[in-house]
């Protein structure tokens, strides 16, 4: 039998060819692992910088205090009123967005006409382009003083109900294009057997296509929460830097997010326990949206049912 | 008249009429939602246009800030954008398509593959002031970089980054698998899949994701403000590592202000803002339709 010779060309050929695509392997692997260092990154640095709060604070104080007076000669260091002014703020968010975020993503998918899914669409998707400085402009001066003032004589300039609907607003998009990602994923079938057995098209869209696209839709209301829990020009804008613990929405009060934009606006010294204490409340921040985040994805993976 | 098999079944039982007003009420209540939405789009552009129109000049553009809101411009603000999330756009769209070939060509590994979309999906929900945090730690006073624009540039890239690779894998993920093929069988190496097949036929949808990333890293405001501060700049960025301010935060500096020449001043900035981000999607849009047309095989 004889032996194929390949030409030592050929062979330097396929050798240079193997190096170079080894090469380019670890430089995509490379680029696509920045995302991984990125989170080791933000997570030791945070709680690096936090070693240096929590080493003249007690975990307990930070937890179970309620005032926070970080800014003041007399320093206290309870974060539950920031806290609370950040969940009150994402709920009344939530408040807005669900309804408005699942009407849109039904109304979309099952009732609209072909020539006007497309502009609606578009505009939905611009609330979610529109920076949110801009939201925190609209909020402060058309928001607070057209409507809710009409309404709610009582409220202050600065207060967190009009924060909480114009985060809201910002997080329809999300809420309605994930919905409705989640509703085009249930088959046609079910619709058809639905109608098949005469049912109405509002049996067919809230007890058929709904609960099927179920995991979907719970997924992106926690996607939309732990964004409106991070949001920040809007709450530092609109919702005054008034810490009080309280769930009167119709306070100005300051979130987690407006106090580290405070601190950072008054460019806070290096080393001061101020400067310590955005990384603390930042951590905290980074901690629960990862949490959320997480539960989220493995709302999708569990209870999703593959069609 | 006994009644027929027909009127019998049309007589509606309450509840049924309930319903029958529930089915044909249901796209009201909907679009009801839909137009919240809506409606705050409306009213927000009309609230910035007759607040600001009047103050779109030319010197708006040309001037620099100033204490008197008759006199103040915004060109350092235009100028710190341009250099900021320009140097942010250099450094991640190349770095996120090559994260994206990857995710959906280059990575063997199932698991490995599945880590990195975790990561990224994980990313992507990080608040945005968490990375100006981060910044400000390491970029800042860790690696000395100061209050400087690659400082913000670095920031604003990596937390694009995510976008710019979601959008790029969504991007090959199109590509027909026959043409890849064709050229494997042909004994095409990945390299050259990579660079022949797949680069120039998903490049510009990689563009219009890339486009719409770089369009939010300009209106991004929350980073920058923790890395930069809340600045008064009279003057041009020259390097780098120069201190700067950005247009969303020079809106907010005149938003938080009280006077209500101020307040016009804001949104007459809001509307360059606006109208430079509108720009830029109506681009990507564009892209992306011609791109559509061409698609065919």
């Amino acid at each position: 039998m004889q032996q194929t010779v390949f030409s030592p060309q050929l062979l330097e050929n396929v050798r240079k060819k193997r190096v170079s695509n080894t090469l380019f392997n670890l430089l995509f692997l490379g680029a696509s692992s920045i995302s991984f260092i990125t989170i080791m990154v933000i997570v030791g640095s945070l709680i690096y910088e936090s070693t240096f709060f929590f080493s003249h604070v007690s975990l307990v104080e930070f937890f179970t205090g309620t005032e926070w007076t970080v800014l003041f000669v007399e320093k206290k260091f309870g974060v539950l009123p920031l806290l609370t002014a950040t969940a009150l703020t994402s709920a009344i968010a939530l408040l807005v967005a669900v309804p408005a975020g699942l009407a849109t993503a039904i109304y979309l998918s099952e009732y609209a006409r072909p020539s006007l899914r497309r502009p609606v669409k578009s505009i939905i998707e611009l609330l979610a382009g529109i920076p949110t400085v801009v939201y925190g402009y609209f909020a402060l001066y058309f928001i607070t003083p057209n409507l809710l003032k009409q309404l709610i004589p009582g409220i202050s300039i600065h207060n967190a109900l009009a924060v909480g609907l114009m985060i809201g607003v910002l997080i329809i998009p999300i809420v309605a294009s994930l919905s409705e990602d989640a509703i085009y994923a249930v088959p046609e079938d079910f619709k058809q057997a639905a109608y098949a057995l005469g049912a109405r098209k509002i049996d067919v869209v809230f007890r058929v296509i709904v609960p099927a696209a179920l995991s979907g839709i719970l997924a992106s209301i926690i996607l939309a929460f732990t964004r409106a829990m991070g949001e920040t020009m809007i709450a530092a804008i609109a919702g005054g830097f008034r810490v009080i613990f309280s769930t009167d929405p119709r306070e100005a009060m300051q979130t987690m997010t407006s106090f580290i934009a405070q601190v950072a606006t008054g460019d806070a010294p290096h080393g001061t326990v101020e400067y310590q204490s955005i990384f603390a409340v930042g951590l905290l921040l980074f901690i629960i949206t990862l949490a959320f985040n997480l539960v989220a994805i493995q709302v999708v993976k569990r209870w999703q049912i593959r069609y | 008249m006994a009644d027929t098999l027909l009127e019998s079944s049309q007589r509606f039982t309450r509840r049924d009429r309930l319903k029958e007003t529930l089915d044909t009420l249901a796209p009201v209540f909907l679009s009801i939602g839909v137009f919240i939405g809506v409606a705050t789009v409306a009213s927000l552009l009309l609230t910035v246009v007759t607040s600001g129109a009047h103050r779109l000049t030319p010197t708006l553009l040309t001037d620099y800030p100033h204490p008197n809101p008759v006199q103040a411009g915004m060109r350092s603000a235009i100028l710190g954008t341009i250099w900021t999330v320009g140097l942010s756009a250099l450094i991640c769209i190349p770095l996120g398509i090559a994260s994206a070939l990857y995710l959906t060509e280059w990575s063997e590994n199932r698991f490995v593959k599945r880590f990195l979309e975790v990561n990224i999906a994980n990313l992507a929900g990080v608040p945005s002031i968490v990375f100006g945090l981060v910044g400000l730690s390491l970029l800042t006073y860790g690696l000395g970089w100061g209050r400087s624009i690659i400082a913000g540039a670095f920031t604003l890239a990596v937390m694009t980054l995510p976008l710019v690779t979601v959008a790029a894998a969504e991007a090959v993920k199109t590509i027909p698998e026959a043409l890849k093929h064709g050229a494997y069988a042909l004994g095409a190496t990945k390299l050259q899949v990579t660079r022949y097949i797949i680069l120039p036929k998903a490049l510009p949808m990689m563009m219009t994701g890339a486009i719409l990333a770089v369009s939010r890293a300009i209106g991004e405001a929350a980073p920058i403000l923790v890395i930069s501060g809340l600045l008064f700049i009279r003057q041009d960025p020259t390097s780098i590592f120069d201190r700067f301010t950005v247009m969303p935060l020079q809106i907010y500096n005149w938003v938080s202000r009280p006077q209500v020449a101020f307040q016009e001043l804001s949104s007459a900035a809001i509307l360059v803002l606006l109208l430079i981000l509108l720009t830029m999607n109506a681009a990507a849009i564009a892209l992306r339709y011609r791109y559509q047309r061409r698609l065919v095989l």
